[in-house]
C-alpha cells in the first residue's frame, strides 16, 4: 500500500524542463532515495511534493488523497513533513521552543491568545520526545542560533518529527555534516524508517546504501534508473549519469 | 469641461509628471541598486528649491543660481551619503526608514530656522517669462513649457547614460543583482556614491525648476516624496523606464483626476455631494492605483529585471 | 518576579497615584499631559504587536486612531452620547477596515507592505478631510462629550484619567498575554522565518491578519479616548507622518517590549512638551538623536535600561 504516489509530474521554468514526467511511489515502512547529479531537479521535485512549487501537470497522492492543489501548511497538517537542505529554524527560539512550535501545529488550535504556551505540558512533552529521538534533549534550552551546524541539522529533523508526521521528505539531511555527525544522523534515520516512510534526497552514498530500500536516479529531470541500491550501483545508465555528469 | 481647460490640465499633468520623474529616478536607482529606502530624498528636492532661492537672491541670475544650486545640491547629497546613509545599507528597511525620517525632521526644522517658516516665492527667469498663445482663448506659461522640455531632455539623457555607457550598464546590473556586481570586483562603494550623488542632483534639479512654479516652504518635499514612492512602486523598483512612464501616468491621473473627479461625480450625484467626495476621491486615485498594482502585479509595470 | 512585570507594575502604580499627587499642587496640566502620553502608549502597544511581535511595519497605523476619533466625533454630532455604543461602533469600524486593508496588504511584505499600508493611511486621511460636515481639513471641536449612562465618569471633568489608565493597563495585559500565548509564538516565529513557520503547518497569512485586526481595533479605541480627552478631532492624525512618529515611539522604546512601547510614548510626549517648550526648534536635536539611536542604540530605551547589548540584526 503506497503512502506517497507521484504520477507523471512535469515542471518547466521557461524552456527548461526541470521535472520530466516523473513518477514514483513510496510504500509503508519504506525508504526511497532520490539521487542524481547536481542540477538534476531533485530539490524542485521535493518542493512540488511539499507544496512550495505547483507542478505544471501530474498528480501527487498522499494517503490515498490527491494533494496536488493543497497549500503547504495543509499538507503538513495531513502528515506530510519535510526538512530543508539549508537549515531553516527559528534562530532566537530555544531548541525546545522550535520543536514545541512544530508540535503546536498538530495539537489543538493556535488561535489561543491568553494561555501561556511555554508551560503547556503536552507541547513540551511531545517536544522532548522528539528531542530524545534525535539526541538533542540535553540542548533543549539552547537558542537555535547558538547550535553547531550538525546540531542544527538534527534540530531540522526534530522539527519535522514533532508534528508526528506520517511521511518524511528529507532534502539532503547530511548536507555539511562531518563523518561522525553523518553517522549519528544515519543511525537516527535507520531507527525511524520502519515507523515513518521517507523520500530521501542525498549525495552521501554510504548513507543511501544503509538506509534506502529503493533508489531512483534523476538526471535532467528524468528518472533514468530505479531499483535496490545494489541494482542501481550496477546499472549502466546510472553509472553514466555520475561518471559523465559531474556529480559532487 | 471645455477642451482648453482639458488641454491645460493635460499640460499641467505632464509638468507634474516630469517633476515626479526627476525625483523618482534617483529614488528608484538608490532603492534598486542599494536596496536603500531613502525617505530623505524629498528634502533633496526642498534643498534644491531653497538653494535656488538663495542663489537667485545672491546673484540675481537664474542660470547662475541653477548651476550653483546643482553643485551644492550634489555636495550636500554626497555629504549625507558619507555621514549617514553609508552606514545604513546593510541595515533592515525599518532602520533606514527611521534614520531617514530623523533626517527629514532635522532638515525641515533647519530650513524653518534658516529661511523662516513662511512660504517663499521666486519669479521665473526673464527669458522664460510670459506665456504662449496656444489656442484662441488659451495661454500657457512659457516657463512651464520649459520645465516639461527640461524634464524630457534629462529623461533622454538619463536613458542614454543608463543604456549606452559603462556606468549605466553597471547601474542596471546593480539594480538587478547587486551582489553579483560586487563579486565582479567593481568598486561598489564608488558606484553607490555615483548613483546616490546623481539621484540627489536630479532631485535638487527638480527643486530648482519647481521653485518658480510652486511655493517654497519647509516640508515641501515630504508629500511629493510619498508620491514619488507611489511612482516607483507602480513603475517597478530599479527601473528608470518604469519610473518615467509611471511618473507621467501619475502626474496626469492626479492632475486631471482632481479637475475631472468633481465634475464627473456631479453628473451622478448632486452638487454638494460631488464637491465633498470629488476632491477626496481624486487625492486617493493614485494610491488606489498603487494598491491595485501591489495586489495584481507587485513587481511593477516595467520591472528592472530585463528592462532599463 | 519577572523584571518586565515589575517595571510595568511600577509604571502603573505611578500613574494611578499621579492624580492624588497632582491635586496637591492643583495642576491639571500635568494630568492632561499624562493622559496624552497614555493614549499614545495604547496606540504604541498595538503597533508593537504588529512590528515587535509580528515583524509587520505598518506605515498607516494612525489611520485607525483617526477612525476611532471620527466615529466618536460624528456619533456625538449625530446625538449618540452613550460611550458604550460609540465604543462598539469604533471597534467594528476599525475591525472592518483592518480586515479589508489587512487582507490586501498582507499579500505583500517588506517595503511593499510599508507602502501599501501608507497608501491606506493616506486614503483614510483624504476621506476624513473630505467630511466637510464634520470639519474637513480643519477638524471639529466637540461641544458635548460622551457619557456613561448619564455620569461624566468618562469625561475630562470626571474620571477620564482613570478610564484611560484602566485602558492602558488592560491593553498592556492583553498584549502581554498574547506574546506568551500559542498565537504569539506563531507570530514571533513568522517574524523571524515565515517560510519555516508555514512549513511547520501554520497559515502565516491568517495569523498576521488576526494580529492586524486586533491591533487596529485597539488603536481605534485609543482614538475614541483621544477624542474624549482632546474634545477635538482632526484628520491630521491619520497622515503618514503621524504613523511615522508612532513607529519612532515603538522603536525608541524597544521593539517587542511592552514596557518599551509605554516608555517610548512617555519619552516622546515629554520631550516634545518640555524640550519644545524650552527650545522651539527641538526637532533640530531630536532628528539627529533619532539617527544616532538607529545607528548605535538600536535596542531602544528598554535595552538601555536592561543594559543588555542587542545582537546586531537580531530584531
Amino acid at each position: 500500500m503506497s503512502v506517497l504516489i507521484i504520477e507523471n509530474l512535469n515542471k518547466s521554468f521557461g524552456s527548461v524542463n526541470v521535472t520530466n514526467n516523473v513518477s514514483l511511489s513510496v510504500g509503508e515502512a519504506e525508504c526511497h532515495a532520490l539521487i542524481g547529479p547536481n542540477g538534476a531537479g531533485k530539490t524542485t521535485l521535493i518542493h512540488q511534493v511539499s507544496g512550495l512549487l505547483p507542478p505544471d501537470s501530474g498528480h501527487i497522492r498522499f494517503d490515498g488523497h490527491d494533494v496536488t492543489g493543497l497549500s503547504v501548511w495543509r499538507r503538513v497538517q495531513a502528515g506530510l513533513s519535510r526538512t530543508f537542505q539549508i537549515t531553516s529554524v527559528i534562530p532566537s527560539f530555544s531548541v525546545l521552543e522550535n520543536v514545541a512550535l512544530a508540535a503546536q501545529a498538530k495539537y489543538g488550535s493556535s488561535f489561543r491568545f491568553f494561555k501561556p504556551a511555554g508551560t503547556e505540558r503536552r507541547l513540551n512533552d511531545t517536544a522532548m520526545q522528539a528531542l530524545d529521538q534525535i539526541g538533542l534533549a540535553d540542548r533543549a534550552g539552547v537558542a537555535a542560533q547558538d547550535l553547531s551546524h550538525g546540531e542544527r541539522r538534527l534540530l531540522e529533523l526534530g522539527i519535522a518529527l514533532a508534528g508526528q508526521p506520517t511521511f518524511l521528505l528529507l532534502d539532503e539531511p547530511m548536507a555539511g555534516l562531518g563523518r561522525a555527525e553523518s553517522e549519528t544522523l544515519t543511525e537516527i534515520l535507520l531507527g525511524l524508517r520502519r515507523q515513518i516512510p521517507m523520500l530521501l534526497v542525498e549525495h552521501d552514498m554510504d548513507a543511501i546504501f544503509r538506509l534506502a530500500d529503493v533508489v531512483s536516479v534523476l538526471v535532467d529531470g528524468v528518472v533514468v534508473a530505479r531499483g535496490t541500491p545494489d541494482e542501481v550501483r550496477a546499472d549502466p545508465a546510472a553509472r553514466a549519469a555520475y561518471l559523465g555528469g559531474g556529480a559532487e | 469641461m471645455s477642451l482648453s481647460l482639458l488641454l491645460i490640465q493635460c499640460l499641467n499633468g505632464l509638468q507634474y509628471g516630469v517633476l515626479l520623474f526627476l525625483i523618482a529616478a534617483g529614488l528608484t536607482l538608490v532603492f534598486g541598486v542599494m536596496g536603500f529606502i531613502n525617505l530623505a530624498h524629498g528634502v533633496q528636492y526642498m534643498v534644491g528649491a531653497y538653494l535656488a532661492f538663495a542663489f537667485y537672491e545672491l546673484t540675481g541670475n537664474f542660470l547662475f543660481a541653477l548651476i550653483l544650486s546643482l553643485v551644492v545640491a550634489l555636495i550636500f547629497g554626497l555629504l549625507l551619503e558619507v555621514l549617514v546613509f553609508r552606514h545604513l545599507y546593510n541595515r533592515d528597511h525599518l532602520d533606514q526608514v527611521l534614520a531617514t525620517f530623523g533626517i527629514i525632521l532635522f532638515l525641515n526644522e533647519a530650513a524653518k530656522v534658516i529661511f523662516g517658516p513662511l512660504t517663499l516665492t521666486m519669479p521665473p527667469p526673464d527669458f522664460l517669462s510670459g506665456s504662449v498663445q496656444l489656442t484662441e482663448n488659451l495661454r500657457y506659461p512659457v516657463y512651464r513649457f520649459a520645465t516639461i522640455a527640461a524634464g524630457l531632455v534629462v529623461a533622454l539623457g538619463l536613458w542614454v547614460i543608463v543604456v549606452h555607457t559603462r556606468v549605466g550598464m553597471l547601474i542596471r546590473a546593480g539594480a538587478t543583482n547587486p551582489a553579483m556586481v560586487s563579486a565582479l570586483g567593481v568598486n561598489i562603494q564608488r558606484l553607490f556614491m555615483v548613483v546616490f550623488g546623481f539621484g540627489a542632483m536630479l532631485a535638487g534639479f527638480a527643486g530648482v525648476i519647481a521653485a518658480p512654479i510652486f511655493s517654497i516652504e519647509p516640508g515641501m518635499g515630504d508629500n511629493i516624496l510619498i508620491v514619488a514612492f507611489v511612482v516607483i512602486i507602480i513603475g517597478g523598483i530599479g527601473s528608470i523606464r518604469g519610473a518615467f512612464i509611471a511618473a507621467l501616468l501619475v502626474g496626469l491621473i492626479d492632475t486631471m483626476g482632481r479637475s475631472l473627479a468633481t465634475s464627473t461625480l456631479g453628473l451622478i450625484f448632486d452638487g454638494s455631494v460631488a464637491n465633498q467626495i470629488g476632491p477626496a476621491l481624486a487625492s486617493m486615485l493614485i494610491y488606489i492605483l498603487m494598491a491595485a498594482i501591489l495586489v495584481v502585479r507587485p513587481e511593477g509595470l516595467f520591472p528592472a529585471k530585463g528592462a532599463a | 518576579m519577572d523584571r518586565g512585570l515589575f517595571i510595568a507594575g511600577v509604571i502603573f502604580a505611578v500613574l494611578l497615584a499621579a492624580p492624588f499627587v497632582a491635586s496637591q499642587f492643583g495642576s491639571t496640566y500635568f494630568l492632561s499631559l499624562l493622559m496624552k502620553a497614555m493614549l499614545l502608549a495604547i496606540a504604541a502597544l498595538s503597533l508593537d504587536l504588529l512590528i515587535g511581535q509580528g515583524g509587520m511595519v505598518s506605515f498607516g497605523h494612525t489611520a485607525f486612531i483617526g477612525l476611532g476619533a471620527y466615529v466618536t466625533g460624528i456619533g456625538l454630532e449625530e446625538g449618540i452620547e452613550n460611550i458604550l455604543v460609540l465604543l462598539v461602533i469604533a471597534i467594528v469600524v476599525s475591525g472592518l477596515f483592518a480586515v479589508i486593508t489587512g487582507a490586501l496588504a498582507l499579500r505583500t511584505s517588506g517595503v511593499y507592505f510599508i507602502m501599501i499600508t501608507l497608501a491606506f493611511g493616506q486614503m483614510t486621511y483624504f476621506t476624513l478631510t473630505s467630511l466637510a460636515a464634520y470639519g474637513g481639513d480643519d477638524g471639529l471641536t466637540l461641544w458635548s462629550m460622551a457619557e456613561l449612562f448619564g455620569s461624566d465618569i468618562v469625561q475630562n471633568g470626571g474620571g477620564l484619567y482613570f478610564v484611560i489608565t484602566g485602558a492602558l493597563i488592560g491593553t498592556w495585559w492583553l498584549i502581554h498575554r498574547i506574546a506568551g500565548s500559542r498565537f504569539g509564538r506563531v507570530l514571533r516565529a513568522a517574524k523571524e522565518n515565515p517560510g519555516r513557520t508555514e512549513i511547520m503547518g501554520f497559515s502565516v497569512f491568517r495569523y498576521r491578519l488576526i494580529a492586524y485586526v486586533i491591533a487596529g481595533m485597539i488603536a481605534g479605541v485609543s482614538g475614541l479616548l483621544l477624542a474624549q480627552h482632546a474634545e477635538f478631532i482632526s484628520p491630521a492624525i491619520a497622515t503618514w507622518k503621524k504613523s511615522g512618529e508612532l513607529i519612532i515611539v515603538v522603536v525608541l522604546g524597544g521593539m517587542g517590549s511592552r514596557n518599551g512601547a509605554i516608555l517610548g510614548a512617555f519619552f516622546f510626549v515629554f520631550v516634545e512638551e518640555f524640550l519644545g517648550g524650552l527650545f522651539h526648534e527641538w526637532k533640530l536635536i531630536f532628528g539627529p538623536l533619532l539617527v544616532l539611536m538607529v545607528l548605535y542604540a538600536r535596542g531602544g530605551i528598554s535595552d538601555l535600561l536592561e543594559a543588555r547589548p542587542k545582537k546586531a540584526g537580531a530584531s
